[in-house]
Order: structure tokens, then sequence, then C-alpha cells
């Protein structure tokens, strides 16, 4: 009965046919041909026609080897030791540079390493800076994600109280939301200034001077904290409003009969509040996932990825690759490796949180 | 600046009578909101020229700054492009080889005794001109220097390296500024290429190889530019200078402030210096860090698009723009250096005498084009990013390794930038 | 007892408030700081920002960094092109995704369900990714107008708005919501031989005031904010949007601090006042469900 109510063809088409199409032009179309780009050496500027190279952006970007570095020995062998007592190696430059011995090394860098007995046991990447911003890229989102969603639910229960004026307090919380994060990002680098910055004022006002000044973006310790605290600020608002949309959806007879059984607080919380919450979980949950990983504008106008590439993130990479450096196919072949991450995230939570 | 907007609104009204008769050309340029006086005098110039001859009408389409490269280069992509560009000097090599740009075709002679970075020429052909260069120096206040006992460097006779380590020495054992020396660290982009490439170049290394543009390696990662390399990262290591957080307020008003001993800039910032301490300001020449003093040269140029239908009147449009009574203005309006000693002579600042008169000395004797090659855009950005590791701490040897190799692989991707 | 009771709801009241004005002190005080800001000269907003006299309105005020501002970009023309390519974009966006959400919930049709998900999968593309095929692809589009016919989408209002009109995350907060929504709804109104037009209308979309606002919410944002896609498109300054013209103040090299901060408040005001139209909306409907806290 049901079935054959709501079965219907051609208005289900109809009814969805602009929205699809206009999708399928303006994203779907030029996703494929930035994929495809990412199989050429495709360049902004050039008068040099482009050529399929097959994954070859790929492996530039995504190739790993392992060295084991054997530190410098004396005529007898035994291990030279530098005045602090440290163990001396051979400079990598000696494999990695115009070495034929080596082709696996060959223009490979540093990502990092770490001492086993007397030997360094190193891991090399052909794009260290590449390889620097997935790690930070998957850290800003770890971090991000779940602090943005807790705090938005601690703020939508907040200021859904039935107090007087509490219509100003949601309207303050969400103002950072409205503000463009390009004009955010500028206003925080006075709060972050080093030496005698608003931040570093404000705190040590707070602590009655014991404070010393930080540099909050200068440092490769505090930096990537520091935006993800900034980006925080500026997007729970409008998380809050979608908790506070999905609060206002539970029915009040719930609560009633809550209130009826003589529920406490937490398990009016735990058993109605919660799973009236659902789809918004599921919906913010993936929101903030995707907002994380597209991460641009505050690094962008903030740090340009430093110090230190310590705030290098995917899609300020594709975009200064392919914009800055007029490299398409290696912007293209970043915003390809980030599709798949993120589906396959997106997959994961699709299935963690699914309707049993 | 309102009235000269008006001024150009009156001029357009005037010339709608003849409209009729003049094909419209387009003209992009990048001052938009400029606060100097820029902005109104390509708008006068463009108000004369419209005036001035009934064939053309230049049409000006002004973009913010640092938005202006990528529109130039979206408006390519689509074949959009205008008839006369705006083009930074270094950049235009890249649009001319990328087929955005054709060659001016403007009589050499009309060009000579222009300053050597004022004119564009890439592949034997002159594509872009300008009416201005910059110039950076070291501004300094000849009280604090004769006070510890340093001596004041000529053109003749600049610091050396050791004489302008031990200059920042004695300036920081003073304890008087916050730092000795203000690099403008704080400047991030093209700032960094065109500021202290230079320092690069007197140490006897380069971004590139200039024979043929093929290779940076040993060039940017050989002896000269290692031993530069740990100059520099000393420069921050023994707070000499600001590092790359340094506050963008500082540096505007540090050095005025009394925050710094030095600072290392342009001319555009000179002015105020000279309100600020009068006969006390002191404009340097770059030290000689071993292979003679340097700094950058070029600034923004006009030239035409290669898509452009009608190359005569971009022609005559910019050969009206390089009159010497707009070089004179608009170095009277800008605080730049008017690209010949002609129109030099005729500005409050660059005449004989004038405040800033060392400037076209310095853009005239020490200037050095920025590598002229389709790979400079990407060079500049390794590098600027090279130098910012650098000073916080990474690597010297490593991180002069990794952009050779960047460089390079940037190069045999676009099979040679066609050299 | 009554009193000691009354004391009690008094601190507990006043605890409350308590957390509410902290919390919001949180996310003002930036804000605090650029309004305050726009009204200094810039050397002493500058020194200001070393003292917690950034937030305060001290020292020599006035309205010269608003005066300057207009005086160096045209503001007004860059507000009203982005309120009104935001805007169009917004009631498009509303209604198309909308009906398509409409149709993936309640209808059932041969082959939405790999379409639909194909269109959440796209999600996760970021518009900075796709904006050198999109740019080439638009600029070769047709368009009949008062013209006639014409190739090519650049420097027009639409290019601007068409490739935003429809995005997964609007669709998405839809389906979301319209799931919640009872199907009995739905199915009564089909046994009394509505069409589906009509329950769209008449039955769904005045049950949707939280979400339309949501959705118009995110998409003003998204819309208003634009500053990659209206740079690469748009050459001519009078269809300038506002956050391409920050470069008008930013791009210097003596930043006009002053003169920006004057900016940003100005171009604040309309969307702040968007949201504050459609929170309207939401206390409606907490008026209406009457849901306890």
């Amino acid at each position: 009965m049901a079935s054959k109510l709501t079965r219907a063809n051609r208005a289900g088409w109809l009814m969805a046919f602009p929205g699809v199409a206009l999708m399928t032009l303006f994203i779907i179309v030029p996703f494929f041909l930035a994929f495809a780009y990412s199989l050429t050496n495709q360049r902004l500027a050039s008068p040099n026609a482009a050529e399929y190279v097959g994954f070859k952006n790929y492996s530039d970007l995504l190739g790993v080897a392992v060295f084991t570095l054997e530190p410098e020995r004396d005529d007898s062998g035994a291990v030279i030791r530098d005045e602090d007592g440290e163990i001396e190696y051979p400079r990598l430059r000696g494999f990695t540079r115009n070495n034929p011995d080596y082709p696996n090394l060959a223009g490979k860098r540093e990502w990092f390493s770490w001492q086993s007995g007397e030997n360094r046991t190193v891991v090399l990447a052909s794009d260290v800076v590449f390889m620097k911003a997935l790690v930070n890229t998957f850290t800003f989102v770890l971090f991000v994600a779940p602090i943005q969603a807790g705090l938005a639910l601690c703020l939508a229960l907040l200021i859904n109280q039935k107090l007087r004026g509490i219509n100003i307090f949601r309207t303050i919380y969400f103002m950072p939301v409205v503000v463009s994060i390009v004009v955010v990002s500028l206003l925080w680098q006075f709060i972050y200034s080093p030496g005698e910055g608003l931040l570093n004022n404000v705190l040590g006002w707070l602590t009655f001077g014991a404070f010393e000044g930080i540099d909050w973006l200068g440092r490769t310790d505090t930096a990537l904290p520091s935006i993800m605290a900034m980006s925080i600020w500026q997007g729970v608002g409008f998380h809050m409003v979608i908790w506070l949309a999905g609060l206002q959806n539970i029915s009040p007879t719930l609560y009633e009969a809550g209130e009826i059984e003589g529920a406490g607080k937490w398990q009016t919380f735990r058993y109605i509040t919660w799973p009236g919450l659902r789809n918004t979980a599921v919906l913010i949950l993936i929101v903030i996932t995707m907002q994380a990983f597209a991460l641009f504008a505050q690094i962008d106008v903030m740090t340009q990825g430093g110090p230190l590439d310590s705030t290098q993130v995917l899609v300020f990479q594709a975009v200064e690759r392919g914009y800055g450096k007029q490299d398409i196919s290696g912007g293209s072949t970043i915003s390809a490796i980030l599709f798949v991450i993120v589906l396959t995230i997106s997959l994961i939570q699709r299935y963690l949180t699914r309707e049993r | 600046m309102k009235n000269l907007r008006h001024a150009t609104a009156l001029a357009a009204i005037a010339c709608a009578g003849m409209a009729q008769a003049q094909t419209e050309l387009s003209l992009w340029y990048h001052g938009a909101g400029s606060a100097n006086a820029e902005e109104a005098l390509v708008n006068q110039v463009v108000a004369d020229f419209n005036a001035s001859q009934s064939d053309w009408k230049v049409v000006l389409e002004t973009f913010p700054q640092l938005a202006y490269n990528d529109a130039v280069g979206a408006a390519a992509l689509a074949d959009e492009l205008p008839d006369i560009l705006d083009v930074d000097g270094p950049v235009m090599p890249n649009w001319a080889w990328a087929g955005y740009m054709q060659p001016l075709g403007i009589d050499e002679a009309k060009l000579e005794g222009f300053l050597p970075g004022t004119i564009g020429r890439w592949n034997g052909e002159i594509y872009s001109v300008g009416l201005w260069d910059a110039a950076v120096a070291m501004m300094a206040r000849r009280s604090v220097l004769e006070e510890n006992g340093i001596r004041i460097p000529t053109l003749e006779e600049p610091w050396t390296r050791e004489e302008f380590d031990g200059v920042l020495q004695t300036l920081k054992d003073t304890g008087e500024f916050d730092y000795p020396l203000d690099l403008g660290m704080a400047w991030k982009g093209e700032w960094y290429p065109y500021a202290f490439s230079p320092f690069l170049q007197s140490f006897g290394g380069d971004i590139v190889d200039r024979d043929g543009y093929q290779t940076a390696e040993g060039v940017l990662n050989g002896d000269a530019a290692i031993e530069f390399g740990e100059w520099w990262q000393g420069l921050f290591e023994n707070d000499m200078a600001p590092g790359t957080s340094q506050d963008a307020a500082d540096r505007e008003t540090g050095f005025l402030e009394g925050k710094y001993a030095l600072s290392w800039n342009g001319n555009w910032a000179a002015l105020p210096v000279v309100e600020k301490f009068g006969d006390d300001a002191l404009f340097l020449p770059a030290p000689d860090f071993g292979e003679g003093p340097v700094i950058g040269g070029a600034s923004w140029q006009f030239g035409i698009a290669k898509t452009s239908e009608h190359p005569e009147g971009a022609r005559a449009f910019i050969e009206f723009a390089i009159q010497p009574k707009y070089l004179s203005a608009f170095s009277d309006g800008t605080g730049l250096i008017p690209s010949t000693a002609d129109a030099a002579a005729d500005t409050a600042n660059y005449n004989a005498g004038g405040a800033l008169e060392v400037f076209y000395e310095l853009s005239e004797n020490q200037a050095k084009l920025r590598p002229v090659t389709p790979g400079y855009i990407v060079q500049a950005k390794v590098f600027e990013k090279a130098l910012a590791d650098i000073a916080n701490g990474a690597d010297v040897i490593d991180t002069l390794d990794a952009a050779v190799d960047e460089i390079n692989e940037d190069i045999e991707n676009n099979q040679g930038y066609g050299h | 007892m009554a009193a000691v009771k009354a004391d009690n709801h008094g601190m507990r009241l006043a605890s409350r408030y308590a957390v509410l004005i902290l919390v919001a002190i949180i996310f003002v005080f930036p804000l605090l700081f650029m309004v305050m800001s726009s009204l200094k000269p810039s050397a002493q907003l500058l020194l200001d920002t070393k003292s917690l006299r950034a937030f305060l309105p001290v020292g020599d005020l006035s309205f010269q960094n608003y005066t300057d501002a207009f005086a160096r970009a045209p503001i007004g023309v860059f507000v009203f092109n982005s309120v009104l390519v935001t805007g169009i974009t917004v009631l498009l966006c509303l209604f198309v995704c909308s009906l398509a959400a409409f149709a993936f919930v309640f209808i059932d049709w041969g082959g939405k369900a790999v379409i639909f998900s194909v269109l959440l999968a796209t999600l996760i593309i970021p518009y900075e990714t796709i904006f050198i095929p999109l740019l080439l692809m638009v600029s070769q589009l047709p368009w009949i107008g008062a013209d006639g016919f014409e190739l090519g989408w650049l420097n027009t209002y639409r290019v601007q708005i068409a490739p935003f009109i429809a995005d997964a995350l609007s669709i998405f907060l839809f389906v979301q919501f319209f799931k919640d929504l009872p199907k009995e709804l739905i199915e009564a109104s089909r046994v009394e031989g509505a069409s589906w037009w009509s329950i769209y209308r008449r039955v769904v979309m005045p049950l949707s005031g939280p979400v339309i606002a949501t959705a118009a919410i995110l998409k003003f944002l998204f819309m208003y904010n634009q500053y990659l896609w209206p740079l690469m498109v748009v050459q001519e300054e009078a269809i300038r949007p506002v956050m391409v013209g920050l470069g008008y103040f930013t791009d210097q090299l003596n930043v006009p601090w002053g003169e920006v901060m004057a900016y940003l408040t100005i171009i604040t005001v309309p969307v702040l006042g968007f949201y504050l139209s459609l929170q309207r909306v939401f206390i409606s409907s907490v008026a209406s469900t009457g849901v306890k806290g």
C-alpha cells in the first residue's frame, strides 16, 4: 500500500532534476576534469601541450623509503663522536644526491628518523612538505572535529534554557560565524601577535604578570594549536545552531513523560535528548569533518604553512601548487588524494553510525 | 584624489562626443585602492591620452595587487585578456613565454636613458617598459652611527661583510634597540626574493644558474650559497633581526620609533623617514658580501597582450605614458624612482640635492634584475620558503638542497622554459 | 523556608547568567576589537593592541576611517553586488535543494539510491580544487540573453550564482530534516489525492522553518564570503563582491589598519542583519513547539 502511494518515477525525476543537473554540470564534471589533469603534466600557463604521464604525479607525492645510516668510524673502526658525545653520521645528501649506488633515494629528503643502537634509521619521502601537510591535516581533523562538536552541544544546551534575554546570548554566540574566516584570521593575527600581543597581554594580566609572552604563530609547537583554537572559536556557533535545531525537534511530550517518571537531568539527556539527536549528530560529525579537511583560509592568511611546515595542510598545498606555482597537475593530484581520504573516512563514519 | 576622479569623469564626458570614432582599448592595472596617488595618476594619464587623439579610447580596470596575477592568469585561460597589461618586471618573462604578451614594438631609441630595471626583455625582444623603478637601501640615522663610531659607507666603499657584522654587534651591544636590524620579515611574498636574493648574489650564489637557466645546482646550494645561508641563520639565532613572525605594525613603525637601528627597506618607505629624522636620515648602499653590493631592480611595467586586436593603439598609449612629464608626476606622487635622469631632474625628491637622490644612484649602480626566466615565479616561491625555513632554524644545507631539487624539477617539467 | 528557597533560586539564576556572560565575552572580544579599532587612527590602533585599551573606546575617536574607506573603494557597489549575488543564490538554492531532497526522501523512483550516493560523495570536494576546470568550462558555456546568443559566462552575475545553487550539503540538510517528519502525513495527503507538488508546497515546506533557516544561513555565509572564484571570473569593478574589495585595503605596503577595520565592520553588517532576521524563525519554532531546557 505504502509503496504504491510513494512510487512515482516521473515526479521523482522531475523534482530531483534541477539539483542533480546543476551539480553534475558544476561539480561532478569539473571534478573528473581535475582527476584527468592529475594524470598529465598540465600547467596553468604554458606554451607546451600537456602530456599523459600516468601515475607519476602520485608517486612523486607518495614515494617513501627507509634507510639506515651507519655512524662515521675512524681508521680503527671506532665510532666518531662530536664534542657533546653525539654519534656523527655521514650527511644524507651524500646518498640522495647524484649517487648512482642508491637510485631509490634519489631526490628524497628526510621526513623523520629514530635511533636504533649505534645506527640511525631514517624515513625519507619524495615530498616531505606533502607528508607534513597530510599529517597536519589529520591532526587538525582529529582534534577539531570532536572538540568543536562537543563544545557546540554544550553551548546548544546552554542556550536552550528558558531565560530572559537568552536570545541576546544566542546571537552573540553565533556572531563569529557570520564573520568571514578571512576577516577572523586577520583579527586573530593581532590577538596572537608575539611579545606584547593581545592574548599575551590578557594572559599576563590574568596571572599578575607571571605569564611570559609566547610567539603563538611563530613557534612550531604552538602554531597549529593556535589555528585550531581560532577555527573552533569561529565555527562552533554554527554547529551550536544545528544542535539547537535538533534539540527543538525533540517532541516535548517525551520530556513531559520523563518528568512524570521522575528522571534526573543526566537521565533525561541520556535517554531522551541524546537519542533524539541521532540524525543531528550524524550531520554535525560529517559537516565538521568535511570543513576541517578543507582548512585553507586560516593558513593562507596567517602562516602560509610555516613555521617550518608546522601548519602545512592539504588544501593549502593544492591551491599553492595549482595557482601559485602554476602546477595544475600537482594541485589536482593532491585534490584527488584528499577526495579518496575523505571518501574513505565518510564511508567509515556512515558504517559506524548506520541505522541498526 | 577625489578631485582627480571627477576630472577623469569630466574628461570622459568631454570625450563622449567623439567616442563614436574611438576604438576602445582595455587596460588592466594592479593598484586598486592604493593610498598614494598612483591610481589617480593612472586615471590622469588615461584621460589625457583619450583627449589627445581621436582613434583610441583606453578604458581602465584596476585590481587589488595580490589578486592581480591570479586574475590575469584566469583571464588568459579564458581568452579574455585586455589590450594593455600592467606586469611586474620579474613576472614578465613568464607571461611572454606563456603567450599572454607580445613584443612592444617600440623603437628602442625612445627608451634611451631609461634605467636598466625599467625595461623588460625576453628572448632578445622588449616586452614591457616601466614608468619607474624601485630601490632598496639600508635606512639608518647619522647620529646613531656616529655615536657608536661606525663608518658611514658610500657607493664606492660599502660596508664589507666583516664590517657589517661588526656594525650589528656594536648596535646590539648598545642595548638601546629591540633589534639592531629590521629586514622586513613581516612582508611575505615577493619581498623575500626581491630584497634578500641580492644578499645571496653578493655572496656569490644565485637563485638559479643564469647561464641558460636550466639548473640551480651548485648555485643555490653551492659553497657561496651555504655560507650565505649560515650567515642568514645567524642573524636570527643571534637576535640581530626579528624573524618571520615580526609584527606587520613593527615593520611599518619600528624604525621610526627607534626600535630598530637599521632598516632594510624600499624607497617607497623613505619619505616618512625623511619627515621624521630630517637630515639625520641616511639611505645607505647594500653591504658588499664579497662579490660586490647588489640590490634588486625592476618594478611594475606596461606591456601589450598577445590577443590584443589593436596592438598599434596599445603601443600609442604606452608611448604616450612614458613621456618625461608623467615619469616625474608618478615619482612625485608615489615616491618611486623615475625611469630617466631627465625626468628625475624634474622631480621633487630625485633632483640634484633631493631627499631621495641617493636612490636613483643606487638603482643605477647596484640594481640587478631577478632571474630573467619564466620559471622565476616558481623559483621566487621556493626561495622565499627556503629563507623563511632557514630563518626558523632549519638545516641550511638540507633546505637549500630541497630548494634546488624543487626548482630543477619544475624546470624539467616545463621542458626548460624555452631558453 | 520560602525565603531560603527563593534565595537558592536567585543564586542559581545568577550563576546561570554568569556562565552565559563569561562565554559571551569569549565570543565577542575579537569583534569588539574590530569595531573599536575602526574608530581609531591607525597609529593609535596599533599601539592599543599592546594593551586592553584595544577593546575600549578610548583616545582619538572618529568616523574618519569610514570616510577614508569610502573614498578608497566603491564599497556601496561591492556590498550591493554581494547581497544581490548571495540573495539570489540562497533563494534558488533553497528551492532547488529542498525539491531534490523531497524527491529523495518521500518519493520512490528508479535510480534514486545511486544518484543520492553520488551527490553525497561530492560533499567532500573542496571547491578550491575544482575551480580551474570550472573556469575553463564556464568560459565556454552558451547563454541566450538580451543580445541573443553568446558564448562565455565571464564577467557576469550569473557566473557567480549558477555554480553554487545546488550543493550536497544543502540537499543533505533537507534530507536529514525531512526524514524526521512523520511519513503518515504524506501518505494521508496521497490518499486524499494531493499531487506531489502540492504536498511539497502545502505540507512539507510549511513545517520546514528551522531547516530552511539553517540552510539559508549556511549558504548565505558561503556565498557572501566567496573570494577566489569571483577573483577568477569577474574582471569589472562594477560587479565585484566584498571579499575581493578587501584587497583594496590589505594589498598595500603600508596597510591602513583603521580603514581595514572600518571596511570589515561595514561588510559584516549585512550578514549580521540577515542572521538576526532569520533568528525570528528559530524563535517562532521555539514558541510553537514549546521545548523546555
